[in-house]
């Protein structure tokens, strides 16, 4: 079972590599769109890279509840 | 407030070719007689007829960042990087024109081809959950013109004419329009294709269309010569800057040429050969003629759109006698850079807009011994090396599949 910190950091790295996003900003409080500028097309992109990492699935409609990375974080651990 | 005149000037220019990675280092490929074609020596290429590739000097990749690179298709990312070289050297960013001023052309003969087969690929191996969000985007042969619009912030209009190999050409056609109806004060045109993949390969093979001249990649393409046998596929992307003479000078831009005239036709022949004796192809280059106000006298040099097959190029070469003369210094830059398809038009013009800034006509590589067709025989190739001259309206013609025909005229300001 990953750590919080390892699901923070798996992330970022997923974030980066699909969106360019730097790896320090991919923090808990903040939003995909708002704050990191990842469009909805790169959130499905990273939903499919998370579910490769970290193997879980995320159906369309619990993707939409997934505002910030503290949100994804939290949907990992508990359903992995 | 001075009255918009229709009088449209060329102020920016990009590229990234077979050649050279920008203007500059393909032009002086282009007159050092270098060759941008290769042979592919992937797997999949050892069983087909033709083998023959021109591909980028530069790998887009180089110049975008890597998120840009992985959201657009190799077809957009040449067409991003030879438009924003084109609004670079036109300065655009700091020519004060409003976004909503600001339109873009781009045209394209395939498109999201590579996007369509490596999507496909995946949706095979892995199913339709693993397809790419991106892959429409990537795909649709408005991409290229939407992304460039996305580079440039144009807000006036994205446009993408779509005819084969004269989509290029086409689309300089429309930004001249655009500018002569006021609909833009300043027009981002060009073309793109990047199309390197077995299934484009195979079915311009199985046309008959490519030139299987495998063990001599450098000669196979060899526009007008007897032994020509077809064309070799090439990848890459052109564009200019457009805009009203007017305003051009009243912004203290650089002006490369006048985008004096263009005209188009269609066959009305056949689906894909063309009309034996250029008819339409005729009709487009004495119709742009006229449309610059000059006569076939005027017209100093002509860069054709010879592809090297045996069919396409004495139909053209009929046209050009017919509808200019003899008296016009031709070439066919195709022999060095490959047949870029929809970015031929937009690559060509570059190349007869720097032919006139420098007055010099490139030769026509592999020109060894001419076809027997009368009209062929009657013109003056520039062959062997660039010729010198003294001109002042150069003619660039661009035909496709579809039986599209364009024709635009460029002259010195």
């Amino acid at each position: 079972m990953p750590s919080t910190a390892d699901i923070q950091a798996g992330l970022a790295e997923i974030l980066e590599e699909v969106a360019g996003v730097t790896p320090a900003d991919a923090t808990p409080e903040k939003s995909f769109t708002e704050d990191l500028d990842v469009d909805s097309l790169s959130m499905v992109e990273i939903a499919t890279a998370v579910e490769d990492k970290f193997g879980v699935a995320i159906p369309d409609d619990e993707l939409a509840n997934i505002k910030t990375v503290g949100d994804a974080m939290s949907y990992i651990e508990k359903n992995q | 407030m001075s009255t918009p005149t229709a009088d449209v000037v060329v102020t920016g220019l990009g590229a990234t070719t077979p050649l050279g990675g920008d203007v500059a280092s393909t032009w002086e490929a282009l007159l050092a007689g270098r060759s941008g074609v290769s042979r592919l020596t992937d797997d999949w290429v050892k069983e087909f007829p033709a083998q023959l590739v021109a591909r980028l000097t530069s790998e887009p990749a180089e110049t975008l960042d890597r998120v840009r690179t992985r959201r657009l298709d190799r077809s957009q990312q040449v067409a991003v990087v030879a438009a924003e070289e084109a609004w670079r050297d036109a300065a655009g960013a700091d020519s004060g024109v409003a976004p909503e001023r600001i339109a873009v052309v781009f045209g394209t003969g395939i498109g999201g081809a590579l996007t369509l087969l490596g999507q496909d690929d995946i949706l095979e191996e892995k199913g339709p959950k693993r397809v790419s969000p991106f892959t429409i985007p990537m795909l649709m042969p408005n991409g290229p013109a939407a992304a460039v619009g996305l580079a440039v912030g144009a807000r006036a209009g994205v446009h993408a004419p779509v005819s084969a190999c004269a989509s290029g050409a086409e689309a300089i056609r429309w930004g001249l329009d655009l500018l002569r109806l006021g609909r833009a004060d300043m027009v981002v045109v060009g073309g793109t294709e990047a199309c390197v993949h077995p299934l484009p390969m195979a079915g311009f093979a199985a046309m008959r269309a490519m030139s299987t001249r495998n063990d001599e990649p450098e000669r196979a393409s060899r526009p007008f010569d007897k032994g020509r046998d077809g064309f070799v596929l090439g990848e890459g992307a052109a564009a200019l800057v457009l805009e009203r003479a007017d305003a051009a000078q009243a912004r203290g831009a650089t002006i490369y040429a006048r985008l004096a005239g263009a005209a188009g036709t269609s066959d009305g022949y056949d689906l894909v050969a063309p009309h034996p004796e250029g008819e339409g192809a005729a009709r487009a280059i004495g119709a742009a003629i006229r449309d610059a106000g000059l006569t076939p006298a005027d017209i100093g040099h002509v860069n054709a759109h010879a592809t090297s097959t045996p069919l396409g190029d004495t139909a053209e070469a009929t046209a050009i006698r017919d509808a200019i003369g003899d008296h016009t210094l031709v070439t066919a830059t195709k022999s060095q850079t490959g047949h870029l398809l929809g970015a031929a038009g937009a690559l060509e013009s570059v190349f007869a807009i720097l032919a006139l800034r420098d007055q010099i006509v490139p030769a026509t590589a592999n020109l060894d011994d001419l076809d027997d067709n009368p009209a062929v025989h009657a013109l003056d190739i520039v062959r062997r090396e660039p010729r010198k001259a003294t001109f002042s309206a150069a003619l660039n013609d661009s035909f496709g599949f579809g039986g599209h025909n364009m024709a635009l005229v460029f002259t010195t300001v």
